[in-house]
C-alpha cells in the first residue's frame, strides 16, 4: 500500500505552554485511504490536523518536532514538511494538502470566484479553463444543479450545507493530494452530513482523506483506518474494523463504548 | 415586567429625541438664512465669490464659493494623504506586526486620536506649514498646509476604526484562504479588505465628517483670507473658519449669510454620509 503522510516522533508545542501538545505521534496516512482521528475533547486531534499542512504557522511561536513525510503521488520519495522555511514552500504545500473546518468558510465573493479562487492562485488565467475547472469541481461536489443558473451571485446566499459542499468543491478543484477535514459535519442537519460523508467516500478514488470527528458512526461508516488520541498520545492505530470491534488497548474500548470523553 | 416597559419607553424617547434634535437644527438654520437665501438665491449664492460687507454695516454681497472651495479642497487633500497611510497602519496592526508591537503600536494610535485639534493647529503653524513653504513654496498658511495637517490629524482616527473592521474577519475565514496558498498580500487584498469593506468605508465617512467640519486646525493654517485659491499653495478659506472669524461683528444679512454657509455645510456632511452610505450598503447585500 502506498504511503501518502507518515508522522515520525512528531511533537508539536503551542506558544507559552511549557508541555507539549502532541507527543511522538508515530501515524501512516495511506493514499486513497480516509483516515479518520478519534479522541476527547482536548487530546489534540485539530493539532494534528493543522499540523498537517503547517497552518498553525499563520501564527508565530509554535514548536515543531520530529518529522511530517509527504509522499509523492507513487508513494516514493518523502519530504520532510517541517523543514519547508519559505513562504513559497508553505504555498506549494497547502496547494498539495487541502483543509476543510468546522464551519463553512465560504469567501465574500461569488459562488464561481469562490470555487476559481485557489485556481487563480496558483497561475491560471485562462478564463475558459477557469470556468471549466469550476464546473467539473462542482459537478463533484453533488452542487452543480443548484447553483448553476446563480454562479455570480454571493456564496453567502447559499444554505450550511451548500456551503461546506461549495467549501469542498473549492479544495478539490487545486487537485491536492490530501484533504484534511476537522468534524466537518458537526455544524450540519442530518441529511447534509449524509451528502458530505457520501461526498468524501468518492473521493478517495483521487485523493487521501484525513478526517477528525467526534461522530463515531461517521468515522466506522467512512473510515478506512482509525488513531485513537488521548492527551497528546496516539493510542492506538488501526484498521477501522479492528478499532471499534476489538480494540487491543483499554483505553480505547471504553471511549468507543462511551464510558468517557 | 414594568422594567421591561420602563426601558422601551426610554429607548424609544431617545430615539425620536435624536430626529426632534435634527430637525430642530435644520429649521434654525433655516429661520436664520432666510433672507440671505431671499437675496442671493442658491445658485448665485454658491457661484459668487465676493464676501463685501455694505458700508451702514448691515447689508453686503455675500457668496459662499470660496469657502465651500476651501472646504471641499482641504477635505480631499486630508483624505488624499490619510487614506493609503490609515489603511498601511490598520494593516500592518492586524495582520502584519508581531504581538508585542501590536498593543503598543495600537495605544499610541489611540492616544493620538485624542489630541485635541488645536495642538495639530499650533503644530502646524509653527512647524509643518514652514516646512511645507520650504519645499513647494507658496504661502506657508495654505490650503495644503490645511489639508495635509487635516489629514495628519484624522490618520489615527481612521487607522483605529479601520482596524477594528479587519479584526471583525472570522480567523477562520483568513486561516482557509492561507490553507488554498494565499499569500499575506492576498489574504489582505481578497479577504480582510472585502469582509471589513463597509467598516472601512465607514471609517473614511467618518473621518471625512470631521475634516469637513474641523474649524480650529483649520483656523490656524488655511491662512483665513477671503480670496480664490489659484495653487495649492495659496492662502484662502473654509466654511467654518469663515464663520467662527466673522461671528462676533457681522451685520443682519452677513449673520444670515453665514447661517446659509452652515446650512450648506450642514447639508453637504449629510449628503456626503447618505449617498456613501448608500453606495456600500448596496454593495453589500
Ligand atoms: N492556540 C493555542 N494555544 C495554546 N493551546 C492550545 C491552542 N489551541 C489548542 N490548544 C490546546 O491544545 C490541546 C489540544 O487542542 P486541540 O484543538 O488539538 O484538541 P481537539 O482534540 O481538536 O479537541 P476538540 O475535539 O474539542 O476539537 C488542548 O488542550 C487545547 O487547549
Ligand atoms: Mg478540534
Amino acid at each position: 500500500m502506498k504511503l501518502a503522510i507518515q508522522t515520525k516522533d512528531f511533537s508539536f508545542t503551542y506558544p507559552k505552554t511549557k508541555e507539549a501538545t502532541l507527543k511522538g505521534i508515530n501515524i501512516p496516512i495511506y493514499a486513497n485511504k480516509v483516515t479518520a482521528l478519534i479522541g476527547p475533547s482536548g487530546c489534540g486531534k485539530s493539532t494534528l490536523l493543522r499540523s498537517c499542512n503547517r497552518i498553525h504557522d499563520v501564527y508565530p511561536g509554535n514548536l515543531y518536532d520530529g518529522e511530517i513525510l509527504l509522499y509523492d503521488n507513487n508513494g516514493e520519495k518523502a519530504e520532510n514538511i517541517l523543514q519547508y522555511k519559505k513562504e513559497n514552500d508553505l504555498i506549494n504545500l497547502r496547494q498539495r494538502i487541502g483543509m476543510i473546518f468546522q464551519k463553512p468558510t465560504p469567501f465574500p465573493m461569488s459562488i464561481k470566484d469562490n470555487i476559481t479562487y485557489g485556481l487563480k492562485l496558483s497561475g491560471i488565467k485562462n478564463k475558459t479553463e477557469l470556468l471549466d475547472r469550476a464546473e467539473i469541481a462542482l459537478k463533484g461536489a453533488a452542487l452543480w444543479e443548484e447553483v448553476k443558473d446563480r454562479l455570480n451571485n454571493s456564496a453567502m446566499g447559499l444554505s450550511g450545507g451548500q456551503q461546506q459542499r461549495l467549501c469542498i468543491a473549492r479544495a478539490v478543484a487545486l487537485k491536492p493530494q490530501v484533504l484534511l477535514f476537522d468534524e466537518p459535519t458537526s455544524a450540519l442537519d442530518p441529511i447534509s452530513t449524509a451528502s458530505i460523508e457520501e461526498l468524501i467516500s468518492e473521493l478517495k478514488n483521487e485523493l487521501t482523506v484525513l478526517i477528525v470527528t467526534h461522530n463515531m458512526q461517521q468515522a466506522s461508516r467512512i473510515s478506512d483506518y482509525t488513531g485513537f488520541m488521548y492527551l497528546g498520545d496516539l493510542v492506538e492505530y488501526d484498521v477501522t474494523e479492528t478499532i471499534f470491534l476489538n480494540p487491543k488497548e483499554k483505553k480505547t474500548e471504553d471511549y468507543i463504548t462511551g464510558r468517557f470523553g | 415586567m414594568l422594567f421591561n416597559r420602563f426601558f422601551r419607553g426610554l429607548s424609544h424617547t431617545s430615539a425620536w429625541l435624536v430626529l426632534t434634535i435634527l430637525f430642530a437644527i435644520i429649521i434654525v438654520l433655516f429661520h436664520y438664512s432666510k433672507s440671505a437665501i431671499g437675496d442671493f438665491g442658491f445658485f448665485h449664492f454658491i457661484t459668487n465669490s465676493k464676501w463685501i460687507v455694505g458700508n451702514d454695516g448691515n447689508g453686503g454681497n455675500f457668496g459662499g464659493l470660496i469657502p465651500i472651495l476651501g472646504t471641499f479642497l482641504s477635505s480631499l487633500i486630508a483624505m488624499v494623504f490619510a487614506i493609503p497611510i490609515a489603511m498601511g497602519i490598520a494593516i500592518f496592526l492586524t495582520e502584519i506586526a508581531p504581538e508585542f508591537l501590536k498593543a503598543p503600536v495600537g495605544i499610541a494610535v489611540e492616544l493620538l486620536a485624542a489630541i485635541p485639534s488645536i495642538i495639530y493647529g499650533m503644530w502646524g503653524l509653527f512647524y509643518f506649514g514652514p516646512l511645507l513653504q520650504s519645499w513647494f513654496g507658496g504661502q506657508s498658511n495654505s490650503l495644503l498646509t490645511a489639508g495635509v495637517v487635516l489629514g495628519i490629524m484624522v490618520i489615527p482616527f481612521m487607522a483605529a476604526l479601520s482596524r477594528d473592521a479587519m479584526n471583525t474577519t472570522p480567523s477562520v475565514l483568513v486561516e482557509s484562504a492561507y490553507s488554498m496558498g494565499a499569500t499575506r498580500y492576498e489574504v489582505i487584498k481578497d479577504i480582510v479588505f472585502p469582509f471589513a469593506k463597509k467598516g472601512i468605508i465607514g471609517s473614511v465617512i467618518l473621518s471625512l465628517g470631521r475634516a469637513l467640519g474641523e474649524t480650529m486646525a483649520v483656523a490656524f493654517l488655511i491662512g483665513g483670507v477671503f480670496r480664490f485659491p489659484n495653487s495649492l499653495t495659496s492662502a484662502t478659506i473654509s466654511i467654518p473658519v469663515l464663520i467662527a472669524n466673522n461671528f462676533g461683528e457681522a451685520g443682519n444679512l452677513q449673520l444670515s449669510a453665514m447661517f446659509y454657509m452652515a446650512l450648506i455645510l450642514f447639508i453637504i456632511s449629510f449628503f456626503t454620509i447618505t449617498i456613501a452610505k448608500f453606495y456600500f450598503l448596496r454593495k453589500t447585500d
